[in-house]
């Protein structure tokens, strides 16, 4: 494996403006609000937020799987140049997976209890056209490079542990050597030592075949070891976006600050409690910056004026505290 | 008031419920307000003129005896009603037994409560009932025919009642009362009982109908009780006389229209509350 | 599958069919604290219902089989094993007919219209329940739900009479009653099939219009919760054909319970076939058993109640035995 020499700063996804409202009895949320991203080619991005912030319904909409009442209300999603929002429904479909994969957040469940593993590897290849004898001998190499026996082709869901099964769904999301990869908290059911050998894995893979993770999940310290890059969501709305270490030795909007200061003291490892404060309503959202109830060191105008990201140091957060900007979006970021 | 009030939420929002309610609400008014109207004598043979067709003097017509319809409707809805919630009742009663027993105490008693249930259930009730009927056949009166009927009703709702307080014995708020030093049965009558009260409302309908079906089943058969003008054995009587052939229809479709807003009520009003007791399985139209 | 398994199910089974036999037994003498048997041979004689010299071979036959002077507990165990040897005696009213040579006309023309039936009915049910979830479907299967839930509320030998109305007497396209018209000589040829095939129209609809609406409502409320499994899901996002997703992953495994359910229901089909097939006249086990009731002819009773149940009793078995193919899950935990 091991893909030709690339430019780290080729950009592969470019969120633009994409937002996802979902229709409510009681009126219209914003799940995600106007977002703005890029991803580079082969790198590991980990997203970061709350249980509502709508990281998780972000990963959807790029999958294009926003349920009813939801939908992508507006912006666009560059995937190498082309805007997947625009794609027909079964252009759509050949898109997933082969362009950009999922790995799941419950892998207890997450693969068919009724089909042998190596078919639902192989019903993935066949369903996008992967020809029969091209697969001979794939699904083992397949179940290899994620670290199983090639013999669990022949087994049940129900005959793996947990930590196998994650490996087996993220040997199907390798299928077809997409470009993107979404692993949406693909260790959360998992125990700590599988935890690091899943995320191991998805490391090494992602490297060996240039592919660019997007990482999402609240678990910081994870986040820290495996993620280059990370942006943070509050609401819907990504509220700053840098590297790692930049997040973390020099966190720019306040929710980051209380957000980094809120992780426990043993600094590798641990989550985050909670901010101080009423959590955030969708369904009624504050005006202006919709941080600023909670937020320690509000200003007047934070009330009134909703701030966009903007570059400040090289890194990017959207908070009145670093000037004030018009309403136009800043660089991307 | 504030309960009732959340009842009337409830009602709106379950079509279902109230379509239901209200069916059964319109059967129970007939069988309270018809005897006010309808003289209830002509139920018996030889009352009025026989093959008559619905006119304006006898809305439902009159049948090959010479009775009334509507008077044997009158009659015969409230009777069969009667026999479905005797059986009903004591099929729930003592499914509630054995199900609260066999899933709170569990082990051995469960192992043997649920066989035995799992057992009777891939017998085909009607055909046991039919020959315990057949024996005893000239005995029959609607008490007994609704005993007979209850032998067999029991199975569903020990079954169901029992997995409910399996899951429900596990829940937290047992295992605290447990910890408090509550006895067993104070814990099923304060704890389980309460929980399970819309449960047990939807199997109580379940039953009610599950009875109903039996009881018209063994009646079409004829062996039901003989000298009562119950639902059934008017179905039965037009069968055997060939109402069909000969083109009387309201001789069975009454009945069958009957019988069919009853068993849709009860499905209605069984489904409504199994939604209430269960509202992740709330359906998503 | 487990040989254990394997025989502790057939040991279910024969339990079932010796407690079947002796409630069959018992329940007439601790009913009616007398021997209905003895009684309706008396009663018969008396009548002259029966030709004198019949009655006399008849008493004889039954003193040979059952020992009718013997002990009580005697009687019993002849009784099982005449039964396990599914020596079921004679009619009592069609003497010299015996009641296996009876049940045995009959048992073809139940099972075929139980079997088409069900599986129609079934699987129609099934496809359409599975339909009605399918947020791709058309919205016509979501609206079917109410309709379907009446007739399934409704028994089959009900729906029966409004199908022979309507289908039978006022557009006259079906027959209204019987297995095969009165003129025909039964026999394995075409227009024989055919002809049972049009006869058998009628009572298979009244049959499958409630079955329908019975295994829609059990599948929808399967699909409801299948739909929301994580598998379902990445399905989808491994970009997986929605056709595909909606045989191989949801129905798939919706099914199961459903066909669990299929075994239980059996029993309870069974029972509504019985009415079914009297409102139709139809020459099978249920319009046997409707004749004996009329006849008080208890070996008759007795008999067809016996070998029904040991007939779903197999059926059921046979379910049972299949279930593990369907579901991995349960054929691996049993050859642990």
């Amino acid at each position: 494996m091991g893909g030709p020499a690339t430019d780290m700063r080729q950009k592969l996804l470019e969120i633009r403006g994409l937002e996802v409202e979902f229709q409510t009895r009681r009126g219209i949320a914003r799940a995600v609000n106007c977002i703005d991203l890029t991803l580079y080619a082969g790198e590991r991005f980990g997203l970061v937020g709350e249980s509502g912030s709508g990281k998780t319904t972000m990963i959807l909409a790029l999958l294009r799987m926003i349920r009813e009442p939801g939908r992508i209300s507006g912006g666009q999603v560059l995937l190498d140049g082309v805007d997947l929002l625009k794609l027909s429904d079964e252009e759509m479909r050949k898109t997933r997976l082969a362009g950009l994969a999922m790995v799941p957040q419950g892998a207890m469940n997450s693969l068919n209890p009724v089909m042998r593993v190596g078919d639902q590897i192989r019903l993935s290849m066949s369903e996008h056209g992967q020809r029969r004898p091209a697969e001979a001998g794939r699904i083992e190499e397949l179940l290899q490079m994620v670290g199983l026996r090639p013999q669990v082709a022949e087994l049940y869901p129900h005959e793996l542990s947990g930590g196998m099964k994650q490996r087996a769904c993220i040997a199907i999301a390798i299928s077809l050597r997409p470009r993107l990869i979404l692993a949406d908290e693909p260790t959360s059911a998992l125990d700590v030592v599988v935890q690091r050998h899943i995320m191991q894995t998805l490391r090494s893979l992602g490297e060996s075949m240039d592919a660019t993770v997007l990482l999402v999940g609240h678990d910081m310290g994870l986040m820290a070891q495996f993620t280059q890059r990370m942006g943070i969501m509050y609401g819907g709305k990504l509220v700053e976006v840098g590297t790692v270490e930049e997040i973390f030795s020099s966190p720019k909007h306040p929710y980051t600050q209380l957000l980094i200061a809120s992780i426990p003291s043993f600094k590798s490892r641990g989550e985050f409690k909670g901010i101080p404060g009423v959590a955030l309503s969708l369904l009624n959202p504050p005006t202006g910056c919709l941080f600023h109830p909670r937020c320690p060191q509000a200003l007047d105008e934070c009330a009134s004026v909703d701030p966009s990201l903007k570059e400040l140091d090289g890194h990017h957060t959207a908070c009145l505290l670093y000037g004030r900007e018009g309403t136009h979006a800043a660089t991307p970021a | 008031m504030d309960k009732l009030s959340s009842v009337f939420t409830y009602l709106k929002d379950s079509p279902m419920l109230t379509a239901g309610l209200g069916l059964m609400a319109a059967i129970l008014l007939f069988c309270v307000a018809g005897p006010l109207f309808v003289d209830t004598d002509a139920a018996q043979p030889l009352s009025v003129t026989p093959r008559l067709s619905p006119s304006a003097e006898y809305p439902f017509g009159t049948d090959d005896a010479g009775r009334n319809l509507l008077a044997v409707m009158v009659l015969g809805v409230p009777l069969t009603l009667r026999i479905g919630l005797l059986a009903g009742s004591v099929g729930l009663g003592v499914g509630i037994l054995l199900g609260f027993g066999s899933g709170y105490i569990g082990g051995k008693v469960d192992t043997l409560i649920r066989g035995t249930v799992d057992t009777l259930l891939t017998v085909p009730s009607l055909v046991v009932l039919i020959s315990i009927a057949s024996t005893i056949r000239e005995e029959i009166s609607v008490e007994i025919m609704a005993l007979v009927v209850a032998s067999l009703a029991w199975m569903w709702p020990t079954r169901t009642i029992r997995a409910q307080v399996l899951s429900l014995r596990e829940r937290a708020y047992v295992q605290m009362a447990k910890l408090n030093g509550m006895s067993s049965l104070e814990i099923i009558w304060k704890e389980l009982f309460p929980n399970l009260l819309p449960y047990l409302a939807a199997n109580f309908a379940g039953a009610v109908s599950g009875a109903v079906l039996a009881t018209i089943g063994l009646e079409a058969l004829g062996l039901g009780p003989q000298n009562e003008p119950t639902v059934g054995m008017t179905i039965y009587w037009a069968i055997s006389f060939s109402a069909l052939i000969r083109g009387m229809w309201w001789w069975w479709a009454i009945p069958i229209a009957f019988l069919a807003m009853l068993f849709v009520s009860l499905i209605l009003i069984a489904a409504g509350l199994d939604e209430l007791a269960n509202p992740k399985q709330r359906m998503a139209v | 599958m487990s040989r254990g398994f394997i025989i502790r199910r057939v040991g279910l089974f024969l339990i079932v069919v010796w407690a079947a036999a002796s409630v069959n037994f018992f329940i007439p003498r601790l009913a009616t604290g007398r021997d209905p048997i003895r009684e309706k041979l008396g009663l018969l004689a008396a009548s002259g219902g029966l030709r004198q010299e019949g009655v006399e071979a008849m008493v004889k036959a039954y003193q040979a089989k059952f020992g009718l002077d013997k002990p009580l507990h005697t009687q019993y165990l002849n009784f099982l094993l005449n039964s396990a040897r599914l020596d079921l005696g004679y009619s009592l009213a069609n003497y010299p007919a015996r009641v296996g040579r009876m049940i045995a006309n009959a048992m073809p023309w139940t099972m075929g219209l139980l079997l088409v039936a069900t599986i129609i009915g079934f699987s129609l049910g099934t496809l359409m329940g599975a339909l009605a979830v399918w947020a791709r479907a058309p919205a016509l299967f979501r609206h079917l739900v109410f309709p379907l839930m009446t007739l399934s509320a409704i028994p089959p030998y009900l729906l029966g009479l409004v199908v022979i109305y309507t289908l039978g007497l006022q557009l006259n396209i079906f027959p209204l009653s019987g297995g095969y018209s009165p003129g025909t000589f039964p026999g394995f040829r075409l227009d024989f099939i055919l002809e049972v095939i049009h006869h058998s129209t009628l009572p298979a609809l009244a049959i499958v219009l409630q079955a329908v609406g019975f295994w829609a409502l059990g599948m929808r409320g399967m699909m409801v919760s299948t739909v929301g499994e994580d598998y379902i899901a990445l399905a989808e996002a491994n970009g997986l054909r929605s056709k595909t997703i909606f045989f191989r992953y949801a129905v798939r495994n919706a099914f199961l319970p459903q066909y669990t359910a299929l075994g239980l229901s059996m029993a309870f089909a069974v029972s509504g076939q019985v009415v079914v097939e009297v409102v139709f006249a139809y020459p099978g086990m249920g319009t046997l058993l409707f004749r004996a009731i009329q006849a008080s002819d208890y070996t008759v009773i007795n008999g067809v109640v016996l070998i029904t149940i040991m007939a779903i009793g197999l059926v059921t078995m046979v379910m049972d035995f299949t279930y593990p193919l369907l579901d991995p899950r349960i054929s691996h935990q049993r050859l642990d």
